[in-house]
Parts: structure tokens; C-alpha cells; sequence
């Protein structure tokens, strides 16, 4: 019981039940949105990669900063990828996957460390190394492109496959979730970036090790953005210097409109993953409602000012709520 | 310094103290926060530790606390000598400080806040939540208070906080408990359930330390009595032995020496007049004028209200009830621009931030509120700006190579020299002051004051904040002192001494003009 009124009353249930609407009225104006092969793909692998990329930025933002380079980070890692197969005949996909995790992970330490050391605003860092990654990969790609014919079949196959009409790559995406949402919610140093987050004063009186927690956080993203990018090349097949770009505002906007306050504290990865499901499924679903390509972005923006604006609702009602109830409580 | 009692004059003396501090000192660049503080506090005793604002009290917490390290001195735990680094460590070791603002994350649940960073676990790590509830609930039922484990920190009340803050210090099963002004915020009743706990801990044999500018809760709850003053330790008395005065002279006792050059001056007609202003739960019912040529003293403890009535005088924070006039115009509420232009000037508290664009140079600072009349058909340029704040500079003798340097790299005197001569370049008719020289070296403290004495001399009016006795005694014809939101008295110049206004400032009752309400009025109405 308690556990379905605190589903009901989660932050989560909101945006989930939006996802849900958005998917039933496209699927009554056009079946095949969900009722086809390639519509049930599409509908479960467009979002894969951006919730991968969303958990880490969610991860980041609890801990009230925010990872701008994260677009960068995927785009050289899925540059990085292609050129390991070209370099490296025959070189196991699973260490590729590895390499990804692990290079990711060092740019994220490095702004980790850039926000934790130089106590310079983690927007400022991380806008500096979203170009500064970019301009890493556009000096070392140049005009060249990794095609789809460089790449192993097998690993092509990753990005493509289905396992029981699951795509490979919404496993991957679920099972990372999995892994992150269990870990901010059960383990003590997943608490502490929360608690970090909700008052970095009070952390440092708690005692908690704040710099080597922010700095954990933004190697998860790093990390997160590298295993994507990795995917990204086996989705497409086709890498240039430019891969990646803009999804670090579809991250944050995927965390924001799940929930994840952009002050920190609150919100979980599960919100930002449906918060990045959201996005993409809107995206998809407006040209069968008719809404013309012009207004698409113009949607997108309104939902994530909307969210923010019902997460500022939902806030004073509940500082009222609890107000008044201590009001009670004390008379 | 004065009166020293050794420990061996104690009448209780339960073994090995639990904390000692001897001849610790702690500075911070050139300003010394402590000298050379000691402090002996035995397990099962409730020890007070009083002094002035700045007198090193919270340095010394600190210190403790394993916020800050000191320079020199002893520092041991139950006669081990110790050297915390971080609050981690401190912690480990057994100390558990309340400080004067609860440090909570609002975002969180109750019981994660009691037990972040050493949650119960049971297997791979994981946070047992029904463990950590139950413990949680054994806490409160322990402390007998009511408070949902379940909800979040945000918009619990002070007093609900503090609990919070001590049932987290008793899980950890502290052995030594520092708390720093717990019951600033809290009602009587919530002071009495406070200090109910605070004796059940004594009793169980923890070392307390209790911080407090309240002396009727200091004499009812402590057993034992430090007094520090000027960052260093003057007297340990058992608490039976002293009466307040006594203590209060301790605290300020230091001669108000004729470093201020107070200028005689002719006190002319009424210039601000403030009437019943309010503010609900930050001050209430404030009436006082300030003449021409008067200095008017504004003391009180940090946390009175007195600069939020300088704020709301001014016009940048809002009041529900009262009126301010200057000479016998009504002062618009909620309006700087229109108390500027009604020649009302303030000088802010802190000068960093609120005072000065520290990146801009000397002359921009000066003439960022003149701005407008130095305009030549809306154009500023750096002549105009230089020529006129080379008239303030030279008159406030500002120190600087030049007047294009940043104000950032002046010093501190420099720098309130500066934030003074923009609002002189005004030409305000009453200056509002907030704590004009703080963290300003002796030798420009005394310009700064000639500076203020000299400026009543030609007619204006100066309403003055310090939290510095000394300063507030030597300079003020009257002094107004502020105690929890309220004017508690109103004294000549004569009959303002250190121990007067202390009392007033401190003492509910203790004042001259008294006001007789229970201890919190202020804060719960």
C-alpha cells in the first residue's frame, strides 16, 4: 500500500505518465508508431544512448554541479572507437568497450578535478572543456570520417541487434540505470552526493570527503558519455569530428524535465532516464501529430520550462505543507 | 590577566578532564582570532563559555571541531594530546558540535540526516533503512520529542533542528557535546526541553560545552564558568561563585581609552526620525531619531536586529509597520534611491560585498553613486570621474598609488575609506554606518573615527552600528542598544558605561529602559 502511494507521489509518476500519453495519442493517430517492427525498435533504441549520458549528467547535477562537456566526451570516445578498429586489427570489441569506459572516465577526472581544486563554477569548467575536448577531436579528426565500412560487422550488429525484441543497446542503457539508481539509493557515498548536493556547508561540518565525492561524480559522467560514445559509432557507423554535438543541453534537459532540481539534492537517475526518453519520443512523435519541424525545439523548450516551473510549484506546496504541520505538531 | 582560579580550586574534580586547551592561539594573517586560549572542561559538568562578539569564543570551537588547526598551544582529549585536521576526525574522536546555525540538508529525510556518511549496512553496502528508522525513533523516544523520521529536514522548525543536531551528537555517542548559542532561536519551552536533555547528558557523565550571551540561562544550566576577551582566557570560576555583573565586567573589562577623538559638537534639530518600525520576526516596534550633529550608537549583540533596521531604514529591506522621516519628509519604504535622494547614505557591514566593486578602480568606486550627476549628456568619461574622486581621496587621505589601481588590492582601512567616500560624495545629510571599522587595523580605526567626528562637527547626523564596545562608547552621544529584535535601552552619553550596556544587551530586565517581556518575546511573536 505505502509502496503504492509513494509511487503515486513520486516526482517520477508525473513525467512517466506524460511519456505514456505522448506514446498512446501518437499510436492512435498512427499504429505503427508502436505497432511495427521498426517503430517498437526505434522506440526503445532512439533514446538509449541520451540516457546513458542523462544518468551521469543527473549524477553531476545532484551533487549541485552540471557536466557541459559531456557531448565532447562522447564525441571523441566514439572517434577513438573507430580509430582503435582501423589502428588495431582485430581488437576485441569488449576491450573497446573497456578503452571507451576508461578514456571517458580521465576526461571526466580531469574536470572533476578542474571543479573540485581551481573551486571555479562546474558551468564555467565544463563550458571550457566542452570546446576544449571538441577542439581536441576536430585537430586529431580533421576532415576525416570513420564509415560504417571500417567498423567489424559484429560490432555494427551491437548497435542494430535485438535480444528478444529488446535492442542491445536499451539493455546496456537499462542496465547501467539499474546499476545507478541502486547505487545512489543504497549505498552511503550515492547518499552523500545527495547530501553534498543539498548543502555543501553542511557536508563539509558532516565531515564528508566532499572533493572526492564531486570528483567521483563527474568520472561516472565522463565514464557514462564514453560508453555511449562507444555505442554511438556502433549505432551509426559514421564518425567525424563533429559526433555528438548539442547533446550536452539534451542531458541536462533530459535530467531537468525528470525531475533532478538543477540546484541540487533531489531527483533521481530513473527521472532523468525518463526525462531523456521523454525528449526524444516527443521528438519523434511530432511530425505524425503534425506539428511542424519549426515548432519541435520551440516544444522541447516549453517542457523543460514547464518542468521547472512545476518543480517551483510542487517545492512551495510542500515547504507550506511542511510548515503548517509543524505548526500543528507545536500548538 | 585578572582573576585566575586554578582548577584545583574546582569543588568537583572527576578525574582526567575531558578536554584541555592551554595557550592555544589561531591567526589569520595579520588578525589574531585567538592569542592564547585555555579552557579545561571535566566530564559530567556543564561548562559556560562567555564572552564579547570577537572575543575568539567561535575560533576556539573551531579549533576544536577540527575546522580550523591552531598556530601553537596544547590541545588534548581525555589526556591525549590531539591534532584534528578535519571534522572527520573530530568526530572519530568523540566531539560533537552544535553550531549556532543548524547545518542540515533540507532535501533529506530526518533519519538521513541523523545518520549520513555511517548509515547502518547489512550486506554489499547496502543502507539498512529499517534499521536506521528504528534507531532513529529510539532517539526521539529517548529525547521524548515527536518528530516524523520519515520527513524531510525542510521546514522543520529551529527549535526542531536542534534536537535534530543533538540526537545526531548522542548516536554518536559523543563524549564531549560544544553547543554555540543553541537557544538563540528557540522559545521558553523549547529552552526548557533543551536544557532537560543537556542534564540527562551531564548526568550520564558527557563533558558539555555551553555558549551563550544569555547569562539567566548560563547561571540556571552550567555548573562551571570561562570568560574569554580579546581572544584570550581571563577567568574559570565555578558558577556559584560569580554573579553576572561580575562576569560582564570580565567581559568588556578593558578601559575605554581616549583613542577616540570625540569632537564636541552642537546637537541640533531632529534630521531622522523612526517610528515604530516592524518587521515580524526580525525586529519590532523600533522608535528613534538622530539629530544633527549627533552620533548615535547602535549596540547589541550579533543577531539583534541591528543591521536589518539600518537595511529597512535605508529602504532595501521591507517593513510592515512604521514610518521613517528625515527632516520632517517621509521616507518612502522599500526605496534606496528615494533615501538617497532625501540624503540618507549607509555604509554597509560588509564592505567586500556589499560596499565595493572590487575589481573596478579607486575613482569608478567613488563616483559609482554620483554617477548620474557626473554625467555629461549620459556620457561618464575618466576625467570627469578621476577630478572628482581626487577631491574625496585626498580628503579621506585614501592610501593608493593611483586613483585607477583596484580597489581590491587597497587594504581594509583603505578600502572603508573608499566605500565612505562614495557615500560622502552625496552629500548625505544622515549617514547610517554598519560597523565602520571592522578588520581595520588601530592606526586607520582613528582616522576612520576623526573622519566620523568630523563630519557631526559640520551637522550631520550618524547613526553608527558597532559591535565594538570601545568604539560604540567613545564615539556616540547616545547609544541605543538592541537586544532579540528590540530597543532595550536608550542612554546618554554619561550613564553609557561597558557594564550598562552589556547588561542591556544581554540581561532581559537588565536595562535601565527595560523591557520586561519573557526572554523570547521577540522571537515569538
Amino acid at each position: 500500500m505505502s509502496g503504492l502511494r509513494a509511487f503515486a507521489r513520486a516526482r517520477e509518476t508525473g513525467i512517466l505518465l506524460a511519456l505514456v500519453l505522448v506514446v498512446v495519442v501518437t499510436t492512435v493517430k498512427n499504429p505503427s508508431f508502436v505497432f511495427s517492427g521498426d517503430g517498437w525498435r526505434d522506440l526503445l533504441l532512439t533514446p538509449s544512448i541520451l540516457v546513458l549520458v542523462a544518468i551521469g549528467q543527473a549524477i553531476v547535477i545532484i551533487t549541485r554541479s552540471v557536466d557541459l562537456s559531456v557531448s565532447s566526451v562522447l564525441g571523441l570516445s566514439a572517434y577513438l572507437t573507430g580509430r582503435l578498429f582501423l589502428d588495431v586489427p582485430g581488437i576485441p570489441i569488449i576491450l573497446v568497450f573497456l578503452i571507451g569506459l576508461v578514456f571517458g572516465g580521465a576526461l571526466g577526472l580531469i574536470n572533476g578535478a578542474l571543479v573540485a581544486f581551481a573551486r571555479v563554477p562546474a558551468l564555467v569548467i565544463t563550458l571550457g572543456t566542452l570546446y576544449a575536448y571538441r577542439g581536441i577531436n576536430v585537430v586529431w579528426a580533421g576532415s576525416n570520417r570513420i564509415n560504417a565500412s571500417d567498423l567489424p560487422k559484429d560490432f555494427l550488429a551491437l548497435g542494430t541487434g535485438s535480444i528478444l525484441g529488446i535492442p542491445i543497446l536499451a539493455i546496456i542503457a537499462l542496465v547501467a540505470l539499474v546499476i545507478a539508481g541502486w547505487y545512489m539509493r543504497n549505498i552511503r557515498s550515492g547518499r552523500e552526493l545527495y547530501a553534498i548536493g543539498s548543502d555543501p556547508d553542511a557536508a563539509n561540518l558532516y565531515g564528508l570527503r566532499v572533493t572526492r565525492r564531486i570528483i567521483s561524480a563527474f568520472i561516472v559522467s565522463g565514464a557514462l558519455a564514453g560508453l555511449a560514445g562507444v555505442l554511438y559509432a556502433a549505432r551509426y557507423g559514421t564518425v567525424n569530428s563533429q559526433a555528438g554535438t548539442g547533446f550536452e543541453l539534451d542531458a541536462v534537459g533530459a535530467a531537468v524535465i525528470g525531475g533532478v532540481a538543477i540546484v541540487g539534492g533531489s531527483g533521481t537517475v530513473w527521472g532523468a532516464a525518463i526525462g531523456a526518453v521523454l525528449l526524444l519520443t516527443i521528438n519523434r512523435a511530432l511530425p505524425i501529430l503534425g506539428v511542424p519541424d519549426f515548432w519541435q525545439r520551440a516544444v522541447v523548450g516549453v517542457l523543460i520550462i514547464g518542468a521547472i516551473v512545476l518543480d517551483r510549484l510542487l517545492a512551495l506546496r510542500q515547504s507550506r505543507r511542511l510548515v503548517e504541520a509543524r505548526d500543528d505538531t507545536n500548538v | 590577566m585578572s582573576t585566575t582560579h586554578s582548577p584545583s580550586e574546582r569543588p568537583r574534580e572527576p578525574g582526567e578532564p575531558t578536554l584541555v586547551l592551554r595557550r592555544v592561539a589561531k591567526s589569520f594573517g595579520q588578525v589574531v582570532a585567538l592569542a592564547s586560549a585555555d579552557l579545561t572542561v571535566h566530564a559530567g559538568s556543564i561548562h559556560a563559555l562567555v564572552g564579547e562578539n570577537g572575543a575568539g569564543k567561535s575560533t576556539l570551537v573551531k579549533i576544536v571541531a577540527g575546522l580550523y588547526t591552531r598556530d601553537s598551544g596544547d590541545f588534548e582529549l581525555a589526556g591525549e594530546s590531539v591534532n584534528f585536521t578535519s571534522t572527520a576526525e573530530s568526530k572519530a574522536a568523540g566531539i560533537a558540535v552544535i553550531y549556532q546555525e543548524p547545518t542540515l540538508f533540507p532535501d533529506l529525510s530526518v533519519t538521513e540526516n541523523l545518520f549520513m556518511g555511517r548509515q547502518p549496512v547489512s550486506r554489499f553496502g547496502r543502507i539498512d533503512r529499517k534499521a536506521m528508522r528504528a534507531e532513529a525513533l529510539r532517539l526521539f523516544e529517548r529525547l521524548a520529542v515527536r518528530i516524523d523520521p520519515d520527513r524531510p529536514a525542510e521546514g522543520l522548525s529551529i527549535a526542531d533542528q536542534q534536537i535534530l543536531e543533538i540526537a545526531k551528537a548522542i548516536s554518536l555517542d559523543a563524549r564531549l557535546l560544544i553547543m554555540d548559542e543553541p537557544t538563540a532561536a528557540l522559545s521558553g519551552v523549547e529552552v526548557d526541553r533543551l536544557f532537560a536533555i543537556a542534564r540527562s547528558l551531564r548526568d550520564e557523565g558527557r563533558a558539555l560545552v555551553f555558549i551563550s550571551h544569555r547569562f539567566d540561562e548560563v547561571f540556571a544550566l552550567c555548573d562551571t564558568i570561562t570568560v574569554m576577551r580579546d581572544g584570550r582566557y581571563i577567568s574559570t570560576d565555578d558558577i556559584a561563585a560569580v554573579t553576572a555583573e561580575e562576569i560582564v565586567r570580565r567581559m568588556v573589562g578593558r578601559d575605554v581609552s581616549d583613542l577616540f577623538p570625540k569632537q564636541e559638537t552642537t546637537i541640533g534639530d531632529v534630521l531622522l526620525n523612526v517610528t515604530g518600525l516592524s518587521s515580524p520576526g526580525v525586529f519590532s516596534d523600533i522608535t528613534f531619531t538622530v539629530r544633527s550633529g549627533e552620533i548615535v550608537g547602535l549596540a547589541g549583540l550579533v543577531g539583534a536586529g541591528r543591521s536589518e533596521i539600518a537595511r529597512a531604514v535605508f529602504g532595501v529591506d521591507p517593513y510592515t509597520a512604521g514610518t521613517v522621516t528625515l527632516g520632517g519628509t517621509r521616507v518612502p519604504p522599500n526605496s534606496p534611491t528615494a533615501a538617497m535622494a532625501r540624503g540618507m547614505a549607509l555604509v554597509p557591514e560588509d564592505r567586500r560585498k556589499q560596499g565595493l566593486v572590487l575589481e573596478s578602480s579607486v575613482a569608478r568606486n567613488t563616483t559609482l553613486s554620483i554617477r548620474r550627476t557626473l554625467a555629461k549628456a549620459g556620457i561618464i568619461t575618466s576625467g570627469f570621474e578621476n577630478a572628482a574622486a581626487a577631491i574625496w581621496a585626498s580628503r579621506l587621505e585614501v592610501k593608493t598609488s593611483a586613483l585607477d589601481s583596484e580597489v581590491g588590492t587597497l587594504s581594509g582601512g583603505n578600502q572603508q575609506k573608499v566605500v565612505l567616500a562614495k557615500w560622502l560624495a552625496t552629500n548625505p545629510r544622515v549617514l547610517i554606518i554598519d560597523e565602520p571599522t571592522r578588520g581595520i587595523d588601530v592606526g586607520t580605526k582613528a582616522e576612520v573615527h576623526r573622519l566620523l567626528s568630523e563630519l557631526a562637527g559640520r551637522g550631520m547626523g550618524i547613526l553608527m552600528i558597532s559591535s565594538e564596545l570601545p568604539e560604540v562608547l567613545g564615539m556616540a552621544d547616545r547609544v541605543l542598544v538592541m537586544r532579540e529584535g528590540r530597543l532595550t535601552a536608550d542612554l546618554p552619553r554619561a550613564e553609557a558605561t561597558a557594564e550598562a550596556v552589556m547588561l542591556a544587551a544581554t540581561h532581559p530586565g537588565g536595562a535601565a529602559d527595560a523591557h520586561t517581556g519573557t526572554p523570547n518575546e521577540a522571537v515569538a511573536s
